[in-house]
């Protein structure tokens, strides 16, 4: 409905994170207050919350090979229907085709490997800039 | 120092239930800490029966997916048995994407789990 889209106006949010697990945590609730002011179900809540660590983790240890100063830029943009999310590192950039598929056989018992696949079955888009080094996601309401 | 437990650890018989204390199993730190207490717990027990309660845990990441894979190991290489039981359906989810759920031996209740060991 028209009326109920226009409930709440988008809120859009830059910050640069350092790898504090603090700071983490509590962008990633703000986030999530986001959605959840604008009625989003709980599974959306937690898809979210968990894409976005996902991605946070990959920045800061696979982009940034754990350098603790570097900063993370996390941009978002929560709408009634829909959140825009990107996510910048600022390391050499990776190749996202080159991380083997962790649900194969051969790699179930690998201890890493899984956090793009948990992105990529959570949101309905999730893409890296050809630079390998900035990621777009968005998550759609469901229903 | 040593850093504050993050697990609750209950013998019956020679069963050993664990249970998680945090509600987000998330951080690279808290997890790290959780993978020595348990693997801690495997290496002081011969052909140890583990059981993990998902009970109080409402988010994990992957990197928590993959101490639990080291964990399997760790039981396995020491004759024992593992069991993970009360996991919430969205996290149960999580073990579906990425097809762990065929890897562990996952109960819904505690009891369930234990009637399974041997």
């Amino acid at each position: 409905m028209a009326a109920a889209s226009h409930q709440h106006p988008p809120a859009h949010v830059r910050i640069e994170l350092k790898n504090e697990p603090a700071a983490v945590d509590r962008a990633q609730n703000d986030l999530v207050a986001e959605m959840e002011k604008r009625g989003y179900p709980k599974a959306s809540l937690f898809a979210v919350r968990l894409a976005v660590h996902e991605a946070l983790t990959n920045a800061f240890v696979h982009g940034h090979k754990g350098s603790p100063d570097k900063p993370v830029r996390l941009e978002y943009t929560v709408h009634d229907d829909r959140a825009d999310i990107e996510i910048e590192d600022f390391g050499e950039g990776f190749d996202p085709a080159s991380i083997p598929d962790p649900t194969l056989d051969e790699n179930l018992e690998k201890g890493c490997g899984r956090g793009l696949l948990l992105i990529r079955a959570y949101m309905k888009i999730a893409e890296y800039s050809a630079s390998g080094n900035v990621l777009r996601m968005v998550y759609e309401r469901p229903g | 120092m040593a850093a504050e437990s993050r697990i609750r650890v209950k013998r019956v018989n020679d069963v050993m239930q664990v249970e998680f204390l945090d509600r987000n199993i998330l951080d690279e730190g808290n997890i790290q800490v959780i993978g020595d207490e348990i693997a801690a717990l495997i290496d002081a027990t011969p052909n140890p029966k583990l059981l993990l309660s998902f009970a109080n845990v409402e988010h994990l990441s992957s990197a928590a997916l993959g101490t639990l894979i080291t964990i399997n190991n760790r039981v396995k290489a020491r004759q024992g048995q593992l069991r993970l039981s009360n996991i919430d359906p969205q996290i149960y989810e999580v073990f579906t994407i990425t097809r762990l759920n065929k890897l562990f031996s996952i109960h819904p209740t505690t009891e369930d789990a234990i009637k399974s060991l041997a």
